[in-house]
């Protein structure tokens, strides 16, 4: 079984922004570790010699002319936020000044 | 009047509205009052529209009158799954992060429907961010499955499945990431379809793992399918991952129905052990008729299709974790401040991401920060990322020997709600059958294949068919459908329990 600990998903959690109760971190660990062993076998099955895949059609790059084309308005992209001033989004601090 | 009309096929209505024997206003009126007579019951619909879908209908009645040319879909109805973006209509990923939310701008395929004039019925429900196998997850309440309400619709695309088996549409678009459109047409009864990777435009889909999304057809039959994809596939400069193919001659491959000299090929790791007997039995009776009709059938090994639901549980938490970091309260949906401590924007997020996710897209984002996270990224995403290129080649060798794949959709009948709600694991053996698909980018297709003995619930036939071949599956669909429905006497579905005993509590 995969060694997982609250700690660890903390840390998860911080990273990708969630707040989580220590409830939660422990019932998220148990879980991560059992799906985490579950996938394991996945790296061993291919040898130093398989190239990876990230996109299964093989496409590249994809350029257009650099010229304006397909905008929102300000009011349009504005629309759905929660708080807006002044044709930007508002947000409360973003740094802790305290 | 109403009842034939739900119970007509794409193809059928269009006809009728053709020949004026129907206006698209009875048409969609009539898929109104079924959603009104039976959501309450099934709740495939997260929001109706009735208004502009009658609008739409009434300029299709109106440029019919006057000799206007109309698309031959002009006037046939569709709901399309909720994670797709709609002007005038909320989308919310079946979210609460995203409850009441308006896109400033259409998807792509919403475009193309509206340029077809074909009235949208409204947004149908689905797993929260199309994560998961049962529609459970969706904040507003489960979708049930229409031949049994106490189980599970499939998923992630629930609601689109459910809304078609219902009769509550005849149509309705999804997403399949791993599954999410054929799984839910397995377990009801009806026909979904991935088109290859790129094949149809992924603008305006909210993104899941994008390596791996695709927009696709849901309908009772696949001619109807097929009629769909010709609508929405083709090019988009709007979506970078979009494909310069052109989809032209699917109906008509759907209509072709000969299935003489089809190399047939059984994927021998996508059945047997681990798949319920009656969908097994379905499964080799359906062979049988194909063979009778003069298909060859094969038996093809792809032996890396064992890694597949691991590198896929890898690779997409991973880009789920990277996706939904734009939902963080500051852009649109919404905002929830901490209750205590200093009013600082990471705080603002963490407590707008709490609140506003459910319990499967929280595990999968940390599931996949744990994938990409220092000293485990190799292990972790970059060996899925090689078992991808691995079932690549499993697939190229089984084409090498076939012309499409068949298995069963989905390794059991749909089982009841809350059973699997808590053991994730479980709920992930659901998409074993439909996964390699999606890694590899190829179409794949699932017809209703029969009632399993043991429950009588429906069981799915999948087809696969190389990238860029999805023509192929249309064939092979077809002609299996045609000898099924010969032997059944009509479609699947006349077989579905009678809904309608509870309508709909006020007005959605």
């Amino acid at each position: 079984m995969a060694a997982i600990t609250r700690d660890d998903v903390a840390h998860l959690a911080r990273l990708a922004h969630l707040e989580m109760s220590n409830e939660e971190l422990d019932r998220m660990a148990g879980e991560l570790a059992v799906i985490v062993d579950s996938v394991k076998s996945v790296s061993e099955a291919a040898g130093a010699d398989v190239p990876a895949t990230s996109h299964p059609i093989p496409l590249n790059n994809v350029f257009r002319e650099d010229v304006v084309g397909h905008v929102l308005t300000v009011e349009q992209a504005l629309s759905g936020a929660p708080d807006a001033a002044e044709n930007r989004f508002k947000v409360p601090a973003i740094l802790d000044e305290e | 009047m109403n009842q034939e009309i739900i119970r007509s096929t794409a193809a059928q209505l269009a006809e009728k509205l053709a020949a004026k024997e129907l206006s698209a206003v009875e048409v969609t009126q009539a898929h109104l009052d079924r959603i009104a007579e039976v959501d309450g019951e099934v709740n495939a619909f997260l929001h109706v529209n009735t208004q502009e879908a009658l609008a739409v209908a009434g300029e299709v009645d109106a440029a019919r009158a006057a000799g206007e040319g109309l698309h031959a879909l002009a006037g046939v109805p569709i709901a399309v799954k909720d994670l797709i973006v709609t002007v005038g209509q909320p989308t919310t990923a079946a979210s609460k992060i995203l409850e009441g939310w308006h896109s400033p701008y259409d998807a792509t395929v919403v475009k193309k429907l509206r340029a077809a004039k074909m009235p949208i019925l409204g947004k149908t429900n689905l797993d929260e961010f199309a994560m998961g196998s049962s529609t459970e997850h969706s904040a507003y309440g489960p979708t049930r499955n229409p031949w049994d309400l106490d189980r599970i619709p499939g998923g992630s695309g629930g609601g689109s499945a459910a809304a078609v088996a219902a009769f509550e549409a005849p149509l309705a678009l999804g997403t399949d990431t791993g599954g999410s459109i054929r799984q839910p047409a397995s377990v009801t009864g009806s026909v979904g379809v991935k088109p290859t990777y790129g094949g149809v435009s992924r603008y305006g889909a909210i993104a899941m793992a994008s390596s791996l999304d695709q927009i696709g057809p849901v309908s009772r039959n696949v001619l109807d399918s097929a009629l769909l994809h010709e609508v929405i596939g083709g090019h988009d400069p709007f979506d970078s991952t979009s494909l310069q193919e052109s989809w032209a001659g699917l109906a008509d491959a759907a209509r072709n129905g000969d299935v003489k000299g089809l190399k047939i090929g059984i994927i021998k790791e996508l059945h047997g052990e681990g798949y319920q007997t009656g969908v097994e039995n379905r499964f080799n009776e359906s062979l049988e008729l194909l063979k009778a009709a003069g298909a060859e059938i094969v038996e093809v090994s792809c032996p890396n299709f064992q890694y597949a639901l691991g590198a896929y549980y890898l690779i997409m938490p991973s880009e789920v974790s990277s996706n939904l970091a734009k939902f963080d309260g500051v852009r649109f949906g919404l905002r929830v401040l901490p209750e205590e401590g200093p009013m600082t924007i990471e705080r603002v997020m963490a407590a707008t991401r709490a609140a506003g996710f459910g319990p499967e897209v929280k595990r999968r984002i940390i599931l996949g920060t744990y994938a990409l996270s220092a000293g485990y990224y190799d292990a972790y995403y970059g060996s899925a990322q090689k078992v991808r290129t691995l079932i690549q080649r499993d697939f190229e060798a089984a084409f090498a020997q076939a012309d499409v794949l068949i298995s069963p959709t989905a390794p059991t009948t749909a089982f009841k709600l809350g059973e699997k709600l808590n053991d994730p694991l479980a709920m992930y053996l659901n998409d074993v059958a439909t996964i390699p698909a999606n890694m590899a980018g190829v179409p794949g297709i699932s017809i209703p294949g029969g009632l399993a003995d043991e429950d009588g619930l429906p069981v799915g036939i999948q087809f696969l068919a190389p990238a860029r071949q999805d023509k192929r599956l249309y064939r092979a669909a077809g002609a299996l459908e045609t000898l099924l429905e010969e032997k059944w006497g009509g479609p699947l579905l006349a077989q579905a329990p009678v809904l309608g005993s509870k309508a709909l509590g006020g007005a959605k």
